[in-house]
């Protein structure tokens, strides 16, 4: 660990597990919360000086659990303290030995996502406390205020509280739809970051890996590993000075060769342990998109597998876009036009392209034009500018 | 959690929403099939047995309702409930349960919410 800059991720990674042992063992995120964070303030003041303690992970807890019984002693009302200090006791008798401090990020990850939350809460409360980012940092990922966002944290909190969200893996029964709601939250968090915001994208990355040494059977979750991390392994190959590249003209010597790899090692964990799921689907898209060139009938036909996963037409357009790659541009929008996205910008601007390719150049024009009155981000819409441009003379 | 009892259960509210859900007296429920009423009426009755439940008594329908405001140090009467007619609410219970999840649980199994309907969870305030 990097003792000249102890709020490297290295010494973050130990927030996610300090801050869970202490919600699991005191039953309150802010005292939890309040603690975990003096405690790992009195280590960024001390470690560069006193050196890094031979079980960093161990001394932030018993730091942050005896700044918490303090606070407790000191603010709290006589009967919550008498319960409160009841389960200091029965802790003092039995020491959380900190070498081996139970792992409950589990059971706090499925707290924070859990659906009784707001999907805009669920992902500020994973980011701060199994990421340890700050409110500051996770306030400018997503371009709002920080007393917004320190807002809807403290929302969240008291929602937990208030409303009973319990601290616990959920059973069996709920385990699949309750994850379900956990990996949309980190491929949420990893979509925001890829449109350009990178600290963003590499903390779904570091979730998405957490996820899966805590749920190491469970494909969905290698699947969205894979993906992330395929997807990702394209990202400096996407823009061009500061301008959007589409796959076609992006330069393969562009892509992160090693994150390509360990992105199919987890694709192929996942499909070991039989996953056949949405996740997994798409990181074997992912996959098929990282080869040069791509082989479009499998790509195809992966999508078309996933639609019927996911009913979704957003999944259909990209379908059609594939067969349009292997079987050439009528025969995509002939799939096209089946769809119902007019209030979908990518909609128009695949339809233009594939228009502009089969030479109907007015109808492009049209279909560009509709992109661009949909579309917010600039990138994207000089990417559209550049390519209605291109269009042949009417 | 600090602010629940010494049991460490949750109290919770629990109100039903009809919604679209047929109820009687109407013709869309006199429309349904025996069987369909009597699975309705049984599974209110196997919700007032579960364990933690104190069932609210039965509340008349939202059409019998009588809304006061007061402006001016006058009261405002309204005939009907103070939201629209298919978003009053139809009925309520208490419930302690140990957590959100085991609520939910409970709550998902009121006959409304797979008829039409919905049905909210309120916590309860505890002090001391």
């Amino acid at each position: 660990m990097g003792v000249d800059a102890p709020v490297d991720r290295a010494f973050r990674d130990h927030w996610g597990r300090v801050l869970a042992a202490l919600v699991g063992h005191l039953g309150d995120f802010d005292l939890a919360e309040e603690a975990t964070q003096e405690a790992f303030a009195i280590a960024a003041a001390r470690w560069p000086v006193d050196g890094v303690p031979d079980n960093p992970g161990g001394w932030l807890l018993v730091t942050a659990r005896n700044r918490a019984y303090n606070r407790i002693r000191r603010t709290r009302t006589l009967a919550e303290k008498t319960r409160l200090l009841e389960a200091a006791a029965t802790a003092e008798e039995a020491p959380m030995e900190p070498a081996t401090f139970p792992d409950e990020r589990l059971e706090l990850i499925f707290t924070c996502c859990h659906p009784a939350l707001a999907t805009d809460l669920q992902v500020a409360l994973t980011l701060r406390s199994l990421g340890g980012l700050g409110t500051d940092e996770i306030a400018r990922a997503f371009l709002v205020k920080e007393a917004t966002m320190a807002q809807r944290l403290v929302r969240a909190k008291h929602k937990i509280r208030a409303a009973g969200i319990p601290f616990k893996v959920p059973d069996p029964e709920h385990l699949p739809e309750r994850l379900a709601a956990v990996l949309a939250v980190v491929y949420l968090i990893f979509n925001a970051g890829y449109g350009g915001r990178d600290a963003l994208a590499g903390e779904a990355i570091w979730l998405a890996r957490a996820l899966t040494d805590l749920l190491p059977d469970e494909p969905e979750v290698h699947g969205l590993l894979a993906m992330v991390l395929l997807l990702d392994a394209r990202r400096d190959a996407r823009t061009a000075d500061g301008e959007l590249v589409l796959l076609a003209d992006q330069d393969p010597a562009r892509w992160d060769a090693d994150e390509i790899a360990a992105g199919r090692r987890s694709l192929d964990r996942a499909l070991a342990l039989g996953g056949r799921g949405p996740y997994v689907v798409q990181a074997a898209i992912a996959s098929l998109h990282a080869a040069s060139p791509p082989d479009w009938p499998q790509i195809a036909a992966l999508h078309g597998e996933l639609a019927r996963l996911t009913g979704s037409p957003v999944v259909e357009l990209n379908r059609a876009i594939a067969v349009a790659e292997a079987q050439g541009p009528e025969a995509g929008l002939a799939l096209v036009d089946q769809l119902e996205l007019d209030a979908f910008h990518y909609f128009h601007a695949a339809r233009a392209d594939l228009l502009a390719r089969a030479g109907r150049t007015a109808q492009a024009d049209a279909a560009y034009g509709r992109a661009l009155d949909l579309v917010h981000d600039d990138a994207e819409r000089r990417l559209l500018e550049r390519r209605r441009a291109a269009l042949p003379p009417a | 959690m600090t602010n629940t009892h010494s049991e460490d259960e949750m109290n919770y509210l629990i109100l039903i929403y009809q919604g679209t859900t047929p109820t009687p007296p109407s013709p869309e429920w006199d429309a349904l099939p025996e069987e369909q009423k009597q699975a309705v009426y049984a599974g209110y009755q196997a919700v007032n047995a579960t364990p933690g439940v104190t069932p609210g008594q039965q509340m008349a329908g939202p059409a019998t309702a009588t809304t006061v405001q007061v402006a001016d140090g006058k009261a405002l009467v309204t005939d009907g409930p103070f939201v629209e007619m298919k978003e009053a609410v139809g009925g309520y219970f208490f419930l302690e349960a140990d957590d959100l999840d085991a609520a939910i649980e409970v709550a998902s199994k009121v006959p409304a919410a797979a008829l039409g309907g919905a049905v909210e969870i309120r916590p309860l305030v505890q002090w001391g």
